[in-house]
């Protein structure tokens, strides 16, 4: 996996999984969000054999990285896919659209069940030329 | 924040600003420390402001920091002014416990924790990412869906006695599976019949100590008695069931008057908060299910162990869950919605949802600790339906957060430390063992102390671990 923690980072939290992801667009901190996910998950390195199209789309910001995550997490669940990277990731008009990279979940050794995205403490907010999404994940 | 001490146990949080009713917050001092370290205190608080809510907004001595809820928060609402809040059932609707016991004692499963441990572990899926080898049409997976674990004895999977001993005889008879997504479905066709990660086990214990001698006897407890507990839930369905609502009702009736985005919610009696609420029945159907088949697979893997052994459900208990109950509200008898969010139904004697044969006593409450500790089974009581809308604690409840765990805890040593305690553990991840080590836990101990003075639910009996399966 692209670990590169400065992208991410996780915050305390006393039940579930809290983290700031950053970024220099909204595409970016999206991207990272994603990745921030799936490290929560698993920290280590993951193949890149299969690739997923995902779409999602949002009222708000807020509501668009809910839903991009959720495709994730149906992914997952249903297909047993394990992101490793975002190859492409396009937000226009509170429409999303990417395609993902990873591998079978059953190869790795996942320790965190993520059930679902949630919207506590969450926000996307763009502070000076940098993004910042907040994100709670219900483990 | 202003908290009132208003006796031993009870705390309050007054009502300001746009709050309904006050915050009511059972615990002990000890306890308390603990829950004013996170933001449960202000989500009890948010929850006060919920159109509708009655009395209280309450948190039990388990409680912790969720979202939008506090995990072991309990509040009802008025059936025509109140709402349902999928944030106040929980993602993983009806998590849940089943308890099981056997004929066998003690010294029958000394020397063999690892073997029971290793077998029950390749026998039940557990672990993320991995799917179930029980294979489900989607035609059937509906019928599952409304008859719950009725639907796994029919196709074999046990006896009617295991469903008769559950909180609502294993079925939401208000279930509909057509008010399921197909993504929900999605997600939860493959999983039927796993127990899944995180704070998820099964575990092979003995009575440790009886409390009340002539209660056990009616639930069938005695000491040294072998007993399993199953401890799971609804899976990607159910979790996909609370998003779906969470979205569907931000989009009908905004989130703008919330103090919390979470807790978005729509009126009980619309017809957003009635299809909420019968989907939610359909998932937590599906967990009634799940246990089913997975104590089907317990008994054929410890029978093939044990070839004497015979195992029966004592009771199966829900901790995420809405509820229409009657309870007295300014004197006069009426139903009430309530919401259980981490917490347990504690109904005592004489109510009609109580199984038949322990409805002189009260209901049989299942509450696991941690790994290394006790779980205890206690008995509801007519002062919870007083206090907590007939509610009480569903566990020890975190005080440490995972990545704080991880900092300071290897699960190999977690693993070694409990072997020398006499209990084997076997799990899919050392980190998710550490994870769910027993120090990240609130004393078990101290959680079941302060319901029992508060009168809320009454020790029964305690059960000591022998063996673990973890998710």
């Amino acid at each position: 996996m692209n670990n590169q923690k400065s992208n991410f980072k996780f915050l305390e939290h006393t039940a579930d999984i809290k983290f700031q992801a950053f970024g220099k667009s909204l595409e970016e901190v999206f991207e990272n969000s994603a990745l921030a996910m799936f490290n929560s998950m698993f920290d280590g390195k993951v193949k890149k054999t299969q690739k997923f199209k995902v779409k999602a789309e949002g009222k708000d910001n807020e509501n668009l990285l809910y839903n991009f995550l959720e495709e994730l997490i149906v992914l997952f669940d249903g297909k047993q896919f394990f992101l490793s990277g975002v190859e492409k990731i396009k937000i226009k008009d509170g429409k999303l659209q990417a395609e993902v990279v990873g591998d079978k979940a059953e190869n790795y050794e996942i320790n965190i069940d993520v059930k679902a995205i949630t919207y506590s403490e969450m926000f996307v907010k763009k502070k000076g030329s940098e993004w910042i999404a907040q994100v709670v994940l219900d483990v | 924040m202003e908290i009132k001490k208003i006796s031993k146990n009870i705390y309050e949080i007054p009502k300001e600003g746009g709050m309904k009713v006050p915050g009511r917050i059972y615990a002990g001092e000890g306890l308390m420390q603990n829950i004013e370290k996170d933001k449960t205190l202000e989500q009890v608080k948010n929850v006060a402001h919920l159109p509708g809510i009655l009395k209280y907004s309450i948190a039990l001595s388990d409680a912790h920091q969720g979202y939008g809820f506090s995990i072991g928060g309990v509040a009802a609402f008025d059936m025509d002014k109140g709402i349902i809040s999928p944030g106040g059932v929980g993602y993983d609707i009806n998590c849940s416990i089943r308890l099981l016991k056997t004929n066998l004692t003690k010294k029958d499963i000394l020397g063999n924790q690892k073997k029971i441990a290793e077998a029950l572990y390749r026998k039940i899926p557990s672990g993320v990412g991995r799917g179930s080898k029980f294979q489900i049409t989607r035609k059937e997976l509906s019928k599952l869906l409304e008859q719950g674990a009725k639907y796994m004895v029919e196709k074999g999977f046990g006896e009617k006695q295991d469903y008769l001993h559950a909180e609502e005889e294993g079925c939401m008879k208000q279930a509909d599976a057509s008010k399921v997504s197909e993504r929900a479905i999605k997600r939860g066709i493959g999983q039927v019949g796993t127990l899944g990660a995180g704070n998820h086990f099964v575990e092979v214990q003995y009575v440790d100590e009886i409390f009340d001698k002539e209660i056990a006897k009616i639930f069938g407890l005695e000491k040294n008695q072998i007993t399993i507990m199953v401890h799971c839930g609804s899976r990607g369905l159910g979790h996909q069931v609370a998003s779906d609502y969470i979205k569907k009702m931000e989009d009908e009736y905004g989130f703008k008057n919330l103090p919390d985005r979470e807790l978005i919610n729509a009126p009980i009696k619309s017809k957003l908060g009635k299809d909420y609420f019968s989907a939610m029945a359909a998932a937590a159907n599906f967990a009634f299910a799940n246990k089913q088949l997975i104590t089907h697979w317990i008994r054929e893997e410890m029978k093939y162990l044990f070839p004497k052994i015979k195992i029966d459900v004592v009771y199966d208990v829900c901790h995420n869950i809405a509820k229409f109950e009657e309870h007295v509200v300014d004197g006069k008898k009426k139903i009430v919605c309530v919401h259980r969010k981490g917490a347990t139904r504690s109904f005592g004697a004489g109510r009609k949802e109580v199984p038949e044969m322990y409805r002189k006593v009260g209901q049989p409450v299942i509450v696991p600790g941690s790994m290394g500790t006790a779980s205890y089974v206690l008995v509801g009581t007519n002062k919870a339906e007083e206090l907590t809308w007939g509610s009480t604690v569903h566990g020890a409840g975190r005080i440490k957060s995972r990545g704080a765990a991880l900092k300071t805890l290897k699960g190999e040593e977690v693993k070694k430390n409990l072997s020398k305690m006499g209990i084997e553990v076997k799990s899919g991840s050392w980190k998710s063992l550490a994870q769910e080590a027993p120090e990240v836990y609130k004393d078990v101990d101290e959680v079941i102390k302060v319901v029992g003075e508060l009168g809320i639910s009454k020790k029964v009996a305690r059960l000591k671990p022998l063996c673990v399966v973890k998710g």
